[in-house]
């Protein structure tokens, strides 16, 4: 097997870093609203979440269609529940008023 | 900071143990420099990646954090033991009651069980090794280092005294100014990063170096809850990385994610941890599960009823137990829907247990019974557990837990979960697979007073907590007046604990006398069991298999000894390739752990300087080409020879 240099994962990397300090900047030295802010650094980081599934973890390879389902729907599982549960708790009863 | 605040000061107990310490090591060293061992502890374990021995040096460190824990908790019960007993001030209580819930959790159970899963796992589905040796080593050198750093906080800097969960606006640098906390997020974190090593292990050994014709659903149950825990480990840890980075950089580096007046929530906190929390017990509880599923077939002389209902449940089992995170702080002032959906997600957990209760059961049912320490082990665990599931179904109950929340009640609860659902699966485990770790048996003799002693103590010292519980006892209360009444309660549960610890002695004496006298005479299969990991020698070979089995059924050595398939032909024996040794992992672990402790005083210049060693560790270990080595055919055919006899 002849090894390749892993252009994929440097660019993955370098992607990775930029979104990272592109979202601290826009939180720490711009002007917008916090809404706007929100939305932004959001939007950053569903973008680096596909960034990261592509380079890192080889989404689009690989042969084994029904493992790569498992994994991508228990992925969602997961991030909805931690996300959206913690969204919900913090939010409502008491830290609503 | 002057050596006077580096050092704790001012305390007999803590003085008395560093000076105990400090004699220890000193001892350590010089005994073996005597022996001239150091070249063999080296090559032989420092630096292995054997799965057996890593394994046993898991275990090793597992035996040694429950005496620590053990301690903990004795100090505990000393002074809880009679009203206004001044043996600890509050402060000491404090410290006391956090590190015997980190190192009991953290640095008892999970390495106990990690290190049974490292020697067990690989055997039974036919491997020989796991998929990634070097990987291993690192996990437990992260592990180990994480709880050397957690463990001697109590003699230098100060122990963490806002309790195991640590909870936020107390464990933030405003309430809790000294470095104990720093411990707290430093250490597990380190410790955190070889658990989640290990879990991607585990899942990758099992999914692709089961032995040929081992389905999934051929899997020994053991195999599968090792499955399903790891998968949990890799959904859950990762939380807990996260949330502890938050608390180092609100500690260290003054970030306010979780304090309010800066615009953080310190139940985000809450949130977070519990978020890993909850399935972490079930990541400790599961693995226990299998080890009991095995240990009962074994010696009922039947095969498990209910294999497949068996994973179905587990497989449920943490499903829900990553959705009901919420019922550890229902009274946190939620809605009414979020705590009504936590609640029913709590009770229904209780669902899938009693199946896997009644499976067992079912499984004993009209088998022929032997009563092996270790499955003494395993009856025992039944009605202990069913205590502790019961109450848990009352906690569940979110109007209820308003009344039990924080009581000693909770206390018990969690105790007559952990201790029969880890301990004495550890304990069923150690006794059941000693032999194929060691190459002898553990006394029975010595194993009935490990055992009598530990149960009628383990019960005696957490059941009168569940009655000062209701009666109105919060947890983590470091004295009380007489007019309470709880006194004798108290003081029962103070003599349990002193009985329990005699328990852990007599396991203790049973290691060193089984030691020195057990026979070594006992054959590959001293239980007549089931499954793969009893067609190897006592202790296994290196290599662990000589010919990779084809499987056939779920107790396929059971079926082998049936018919007669566990024999060995000299021309199946070919050269076999294993991994080397590696220094790689505990020098980048003690890396690690020294630029941890630079920040746990958040001396962070000598941090960054020595994070260069763990970055060198990084680009080291990517130049390391090596291809591992061969046994060739003729050495593993005489030590084939050597154990088999017959060939």
């Amino acid at each position: 097997m002849k090894k390749q240099f892993p252009l994929n994962h440097v660019v993955g990397f370098i992607l990775s870093v930029v979104l990272t300090i592109f979202a601290v900047f826009i939180a720490l030295e711009t002007d917008f609203t916090t809404t706007i802010k929100l939305w932004i650094i959001g939007a950053f980081a569903i973008f680096q979440a596909f960034v990261q599934l592509i380079m890192f973890m080889h989404m689009t390879e690989g042969k084994a269609k029904v493992a790569n389902i498992i994994n991508i729907s228990y992925s969602i599982f997961l991030a909805v529940v931690i996300v959206a549960g913690s969204i919900w708790i913090l939010t409502t009863g008491h830290a609503a008023h | 900071m002057k050596l006077d605040e580096f050092f704790v000061t001012g305390d007999p107990l803590i003085l008395g143990s560093q000076i105990a310490i400090g004699l220890t090591m000193v001892g350590l060293v010089v005994l073996i420099t005597y022996l001239k061992k150091w070249k063999w502890l080296w090559n032989e374990w420092f630096t292995t990646v054997d799965h057996k021995k890593i394994g046993i040096m898991y275990i090793i460190a597992g035996v040694l954090m429950f005496f620590r824990g053990g301690v903990d908790g004795l100090m505990m019960k000393a002074q809880t033991s009679r009203p206004n007993m001044e043996f600890l001030d509050a402060q000491h209580y404090d410290e006391v009651f956090t590190t015997h819930g980190v190192v009991m959790i953290l640095f008892m159970a999970m390495p106990m069980l990690i290190g049974i899963i490292n020697v067990v796992m690989p055997l039974q589905i036919g491997a020989r090794d796991v998929a990634f040796p070097k990987l291993n080593a690192l996990s437990f050198w992260t592990f180990f280092v994480g709880a050397m750093l957690f463990n001697i906080s109590f003699v230098i800097g100060g122990s963490p005294d806002a309790g195991w969960t640590s909870y936020f606006p107390l464990a933030g640098k405003e309430f809790s100014p000294d470095v104990g906390n720093n411990y707290y997020a430093i250490a597990l974190q380190i410790a955190g990063i070889g658990t989640l090593a290990s879990g991607i292990n585990f899942i990758v050994t099992i999914l692709k170096m089961r032995a040929p014709g081992m389905k999934l659903l051929k899997m020994p149950m053991f195999t599968w809850t090792t499955l399903v825990t790891s998968v949990l480990i890799v959904a859950a840890f990762p939380i807990l990385t996260v949330a502890l980075a938050l608390m180092t950089l609100d500690r260290i580096f003054g970030a306010h994610f979780f304090t309010v007046a800066a615009g953080g929530d310190p139940m985000l906190w809450l949130n977070l941890f519990w978020l890993w929390g909850h399935p972490e017990v079930y990541i400790v509880v599961l693995p226990a599960f299998g080890m009991f599923s095995e240990v009962i077939a074994t010696f009922s002389r039947k095969n498990l009823f209910g294999y497949v209902t068996m994973v179905v449940s587990i497989v449920a089992i943490a499903f829900l137990s990553m959705l009901v995170w919420v019922h550890h702080f229902y009274t946190m002032g939620n809605s009414a829907a979020v705590n009504s959906v936590f609640s029913i997600t709590t009770m229904m957990i209780a669902i899938p247990t009693g199946v896997k209760i009644f499976n067992w059961l079912f499984t004993m049912r009209k088998g022929r019974i032997q009563f092996s320490n270790a499955m003494l082990w395993a009856l025992a665990f039944i009605p202990c557990f069913t205590i502790g599931g019961v109450t848990g179904v009352m906690l569940a109950m979110a109007a209820a837990d308003y009344q039990y929340h924080n009581t000693m009640f909770l206390v018990a609860h969690f105790h007559y979960v952990l201790i029969p659902g880890v301990v004495f699966a550890v304990f069923a485990g150690l006794y059941y697979w000693w032999p194929k770790m060691f190459g002898f048996k553990l006394n029975e003799k010595i194993g009935k007073w490990h055992f009598w002693l530990f149960v009628i103590g383990f019960n005696l010292t957490f059941m009168p907590m569940f009655f000062v519980g209701l009666d109105g006892m919060s947890r983590r209360m470091y004295t009380y007046s007489e007019s309470t009444g709880w006194g004798a309660w108290l003081g029962v549960s103070a003599v349990g604990g002193l009985i329990l610890a005699a328990g852990f002695a007599a396991l203790v004496y049973n290691i060193y006398w089984s030691f020195r006298y057990a026979s070594r005479d006992i054959g590959g299969d001293p239980w007549d069991a089931r499954t793969l990991e009893w067609a190897t020698a006592s202790p296994v070979q290196e290599y662990n298999f000589a010919v990779i089995p084809e499987v056939t059924d779920h107790d396929e050595f059971w079926k082998m000894k049936k018919e007669g398939r566990n024999t060995l032909k000299k021309e199946d024996v070919k050269d076999i390739h294993m991994p080397s040794n590696s220094g790689i992992p505990i020098i980048f672990s003690v890396a690690i752990g020294i630029v941890g402790f630079f920040l746990v005083f958040e001396w962070n210049t000598l941090a960054a300087i020595f994070s260069v060693g763990i970055i060198a560790g990084l680009i080291a270990n990517s130049f390391d080409y090596d291809d591992g080595y061969h046994i060739p055919a003729k050495k593993v055919w005489e030590t084939e020879r050597k154990w088999r006899g017959d060939l």
